[in-house]
C-alpha cells in the first residue's frame, strides 16, 4: 500500500479546488497586458533640471523683490547652468547690506562667488535641495498625470514611477491614443501675459525683443487650405496670472459663433490679481500664454472684478474638454518627454488573442495526441497531469494579478512542451528499468526516485534565465517570464507529485502485474 | 511499445569533427550574411525609432504607400509587408521629430492619397534613444547573467570542465540562432532576447541528462572496466538519446505550432525558439558531449607532461 495516499489525494483536491475558485470566473480574473486589449504604454522622462532651474530663477526674482525694497540697487540677477544664480549689484557700497538681505532670503543657497569690490555675488542652490526639487517634480508630476487621466476616465489606468525620473503610464483600451497622449503630455503651464505694443513685433524680431520682453507665436489655422501660420507677439516677460491662480475650468459654447471655449474661474488671490491687472491696463492687450504659445490676445476693454476669464482660440470641443481638465489638473512641474511609447489598437489586441488561443489549442491537443500515443495508458495520466499544469498556471497568474501578455502566451505553449518533458524524463527511466528486469512496482519507484534528481536540475536551469529575464524584461516580455516559471514550477507539482500519485493508484494493489501501459 | 530508439550504438563522438565543421561553416554563413548587411539588424527595441503598423482595407503596393509617405518627407521610411498585401509595417529611424508628429504625418499622408483607401492603425512604437541604449546595455547583461548562473550550477552539480563545455554549447546555440536570424533577414528584438534566454536555459537540460548518465554509469563501475572517456560519454549519450530527442521533440511541436498559428507579432520569436530547439539538442551531443571530449584529453596530455618533467627533474 503507497504512502500517505489519503493526504496525497487530499492535496491535489484542495490545489484544484482552490485554483477552480481563484480562476473563476476566468474572463474577469485573468489580468490582460496592453498587447492584447489594445492600450497605450508610455515611458515618460520628467526634464527634472527645468524644475530646478524655474525654482532658481524664481528665487532670483524674489532676492531681487526684496534687495530693490530695501532700497540696494541690482543691476543684473542671472541665472548660470541649472543651479546658479549670479547678483550683480549696481554699487559695492551696498555690499554688506546686500549679502545680509541674501542670507535671510535665500537660505537654501551656498555663496560660491564674492567679489565685493566688482560687487558680484554667485550662488548656487544646495545639492540636497536640488536633490529635493527634483524629487517632488517627479511625484507631482505623478500627481498631477494621476489627476488627469481620472478626469479623462480611464478604467483601470497604472501610473507609477520608474527609476530616478521616469513615470510609466499604461491606458488600456483608450481608443484615440493621440488625445490621451497630447493630455498626458502637455506640461499646461498657463501664463497671462500684457502684450508690449510700444514695438511692432516685426521690429523686435529683427532688433531682438527689448528688456524685460519676449516674443510669442500664435499658431492660426485658416480653416480652408488648412495652412499654418505663426504671428509673433511682443509680450512682458512677467506673468501676473498663471495657472496657480485657477480654482477651475470647464467647457462652454459661445452662442454667437456655438465654437467651444474654456472659461476659467480664478481663486481668490487670482481673481483680485486679475480685477486690478484688468483696471490697470484698460485698452491694452493681454495674451493668454499655454506653454509658450499664444492662444488669443484679447483688448482689456474695463476691468474685469468677477474673477472670470475666457479663453478662445478655435478649439474643437475635444480639445476644449481637454484644455479644461489640465487647468484643473494643474500644470506640470517640469516638462516631461515621452521616451518609450507602444500602443496597440484594440483590433490588433484582439487578432491577438484569437492567434494565441489557437496556438496554445494546436500545440495542447499536438503533444496530447503524442503522449496518448507513444506513452498509452501512462501518456494519458501525463497528459491529466498537463491539463492540471495549465489550470494551476492560470490559477496563479489570476491569484498574482499578474498579467498575460502576448508573449506570455508564447510562454503557456512553451510550458506545454516543457511541462511533458518531466513526464518523458521518468517515463524513459521506468522503461529502463523494466528492461534492466526490475518489476513494475519497482520499476517505477526505481524511475521516479532516478529520474527527479535529474528533473530538478532541468528545472533550475530554465528558471535561472526565467528569472533574469524576468528581471531585465519590460511589459509584455516579462509576461512570457511570468508565464514560463509558473508554469515550471508547477509541472514539479503535476508531473511528479500528481502523476505518481495517479501510477499509485492505478497500481495499487496489484503487486503481481507484468505489464505497464507505458 | 513505440520506441523510437532501441538500444542505440551511434558512434556520435568518432564523427565530432564533421560535427564541428558543419557548425563552424554555419556560423561562418551566419557571420558573412551579418558583415554584408552590415551588422545584426536591431528593431527599433534596441536601436530607437518608430515602428508603424498599418492595415489598410483592400490590398495596396509597397510603391503606392512610398510615394504618399514621400509627400511628407518621410520617403526614408522601412515599409515592410506584414501577414498579407494590406498590413504593412513602417519603420522610422530616430530623427527629431515627436513620435506624435511622425504619427500624425503617416496618417496625413495616408489618408490623403484616395488610392489607398481607408487604413487603421494597428500598432505604435516608439522608443526613445535614451531607451533604446538601456536595453541594449541590459540585454547583454543579461545574457551574460544566465550563462554565468548557468556555469556556476553545472560547475557545482557535476565539474568545472563540464560546466565550461555547457556554455560552449550555449554559445554555440546563440550563434547559430543568431545567423538563422541574419540569413532569414529577421531583426534582433525583446522578444527575440526573450526566447535566446530561454534556449540559454533549456538547452543546457539534455547536456544535464546525459552528464547524470556518465556519472551514474561510473558509479556503477564503468572506469573500473577501464572504459576510455570518449566511450564513457557516447555511451551515455545513446543511452539518454531518446529522452534527449523525445523532449526536444514536444517543445519542438509547441514551438513550431506557434511558428505557424501564432500570428505575425510572435513568428520571429517562435522561429528562434524552434532553431533553439533543434540546435539545444544537437550540441547536448556535439558540442557539449565532444567538447568535454577533447578538452578531457588536453588536459590529461597537459597534466602528463607536467608529470613527467617533474619526474624528470
Amino acid at each position: 500500500m503507497p504512502r500517505h495516499l489519503g493526504v496525497r489525494i487530499a492535496l491535489v483536491v484542495i490545489v484544484v479546488a482552490v485554483s477552480i475558485w481563484y480562476l473563476y470566473p476566468p474572463a474577469k480574473t485573468i489580468n490582460l497586458g496592453l498587447d492584447l486589449q489594445g492600450g497605450i504604454h508610455l515611458v515618460l522622462g520628467v526634464d527634472v533640471d527645468k524644475a530646478v532651474e524655474a525654482q532658481v530663477e524664481r528665487a532670483g526674482d524674489t532676492a531681487r523683490a526684496e534687495l530693490e525694497k530695501r532700497g540696494i540697487g541690482v543691476t543684473r540677477v542671472e541665472r548660470r547652468g541649472t543651479a546658479e544664480l549670479t547678483i550683480q549689484l549696481a554699487s559695492p557700497q551696498s555690499w554688506d547690506a546686500a549679502v545680509k538681505t541674501i542670507d535671510e532670503v535665500l537660505p537654501v543657497f551656498d555663496r560660491k562667488e564674492a567679489d565685493q569690490a566688482a560687487g558680484r555675488l554667485g550662488l548656487a542652490l544646495k545639492p540636497r535641495e536640488v536633490a529635493n526639487i527634483r524629487d517632488l517634480a517627479v511625484r507631482q508630476g505623478l500627481e498631477t498625470i494621476r489627476n488627469r487621466v481620472d478626469q479623462f476616465g480611464v478604467a483601470e489606468p497604472s501610473i507609477q514611477q520608474q527609476g530616478e525620473n521616469r513615470i510609466l503610464v499604461q491606458l488600456p483600451g483608450v481608443q484615440d491614443p493621440a488625445r490621451a497622449k497630447a493630455l498626458i503630455g502637455k506640461t499646461a503651464l498657463l501664463e497671462f501675459k500684457l502684450v508690449d505694443e510700444r514695438v511692432d513685433p516685426e521690429t523686435a524680431l529683427r532688433t531682438g525683443p527689448p528688456p524685460g520682453t519676449e516674443i510669442l507665436y500664435q499658431r492660426r489655422v485658416d480653416k480652408q487650405t488648412r495652412e499654418e501660420r505663426k504671428v509673433p507677439f511682443l509680450v512682458q516677460k512677467k506673468a501676473p496670472i498663471t495657472g496657480r491662480d485657477v480654482a477651475t475650468a470647464r467647457v462652454s459654447i459661445d452662442q454667437n459663433t456655438s465654437e467651444p471655449y474654456v472659461s476659467v474661474d480664478f481663486n481668490a488671490a487670482g481673481a483680485r490679481a486679475f480685477s486690478e491687472l484688468t483696471d490697470a491696463n484698460v485698452g491694452k492687450r493681454l495674451a493668454i500664454v499655454l506653454d509658450g504659445n499664444v492662444h488669443s490676445a484679447p483688448q482689456i476693454r474695463e476691468r474685469i472684478p468677477s474673477g472670470r476669464a475666457q479663453i478662445t482660440g478655435g478649439f474643437s470641443t475635444d480639445e476644449a474638454t481637454d484644455l479644461a481638465i489640465v487647468l484643473r489638473a494643474g500644470a506640470l512641474p517640469a516638462p516631461v518627454q515621452v521616451l518609450e511609447e507602444r500602443t496597440v489598437g484594440p483590433s490588433l489586441g484582439a487578432d491577438s488573442i484569437r492567434q494565441g488561443i489557437i496556438a496554445i489549442l494546436a500545440s495542447t491537443a499536438l503533444v496530447f495526441l503524442f503522449m496518448l500515443v507513444y506513452y498509452r495508458l501512462s501518456g494519458l495520466v501525463a497528459d491529466v497531469a498537463l491539463g492540471l499544469n495549465l489550470l494551476l498556471l492560470m490559477a496563479t497568474m489570476a491569484g498574482f494579478h499578474a498579467t498575460l501578455t502576448l508573449p506570455g502566451i508564447a510562454g503557456i505553449a512553451l510550458t506545454i512542451g516543457m511541462a511533458v518533458d518531466t513526464n518523458i524524463l521518468i517515463f524513459e527511466r521506468i522503461r529502463e528499468e523494466l528492461r534492466a528486469g526490475k518489476t513494475v512496482r519497482g520499476a517505477i519507484d526505481a524511475g521516479f526516485a532516478r529520474a527527479f534528481k535529474t528533473v530538478i536540475d532541468t528545472h533550475v536551469t530554465v528558471l535561472v534565465s526565467g528569472l533574469i529575464l524576468f528581471q531585465f524584461g519590460t511589459g509584455p516580455v516579462k509576461g512570457f517570464a511570468v508565464t514560463l516559471m509558473i508554469g515550471i514550477a508547477a509541472s514539479l507539482f503535476t508531473a511528479v507529485f500528481f502523476t505518481r500519485l495517479i501510477f499509485d493508484l492505478i497500481y495499487m494493489g496489484q503487486r503481481k502485474r507484468e505489464t505497464l501501459s507505458i | 511499445m513505440i520506441e523510437l530508439f532501441r538500444d542505440p550504438g551511434f558512434n556520435f563522438i568518432g564523427r565530432r569533427r564533421w560535427a564541428y565543421l558543419i557548425s563552424v561553416l554555419f556560423i561562418l554563413a551566419g557571420i558573412g550574411s551579418m558583415v554584408a548587411k552590415g551588422g545584426l539588424r536591431y528593431g527599433i527595441d534596441f536601436s530607437g525609432g518608430t515602428l508603424i503598423q498599418v492595415r489598410f482595407e483592400k490590398p495596396v503596393a509597397v510603391d503606392r504607400i512610398r510615394h504618399a509617405l514621400e509627400t511628407v518627407q518621410m520617403g526614408e521610411s522601412v515599409i515592410q509587408e506584414f501577414g498579407d498585401d494590406r498590413e504593412y509595417l513602417l519603420r522610422l529611424p530616430l530623427a527629431q521629430l515627436s513620435s506624435e508628429e511622425v504619427t500624425r504625418r503617416t496618417q496625413e499622408a495616408l489618408a490623403k492619397d484616395p488610392e489607398l483607401g481607408k487604413h487603421e492603425i494597428r500598432r505604435v512604437e516608439f522608443v526613445g534613444p535614451q531607451v533604446g541604449r538601456d536595453l541594449q546595455i541590459q540585454a547583454i547583461y543579461a545574457v551574460l547573467w544566465s550563462m554565468a548562473g548557468i556555469l556556476v550550477y553545472i560547475a557545482i552539480r557535476f565539474d568545472l570542465l563540464g560546466g565550461l563545455a555547457s556554455i560552449a554549447a550555449i554559445i554555440h546555440d546563440v550563434l547559430v540562432c543568431l545567423s538563422a536570424m541574419s540569413l532569414t533577414n529577421r531583426e534582433m528584438s525583446l522578444a527575440i532576447l526573450a526566447a535566446l534566454l530561454t534556449i540559454i536555459g533549456y538547452s543546457v537540460n539534455d547536456t544535464i541528462v546525459a552528464y547524470d548518465r556518465v556519472r551514474e554509469n561510473r558509479a556503477k563501475g564503468a572506469r573500473r572496466k577501464g572504459e576510455p572517456f570518449e566511450t564513457q560519454i557516447n555511451n551515455a549519450i545513446n543511452q539518454t538519446l531518446s529522452r534527449t530527442v523525445l523532449t526536444a521533440l514536444t517543445v519542438f511541436f509547441t514551438t513550431a505550432v506557434l511558428y505557424l498559428f501564432g500570428g505575425k507579432v510572435l513568428e520571429d520569436m517562435a522561429f528562434v525558439l524552434c532553431i533553439g530547439v533543434v540546435t539545444g539538442t544537437y550540441s547536448t551531443i556535439y558540442i557539449a558531449g565532444s567538447l568535454i571530449v577533447d578538452w578531457a584529453g588536453w588536459r590529461d596530455r597537459w597534466v602528463g607532461k607536467r608529470k613527467k618533467v617533474v619526474a624528470k627533474a
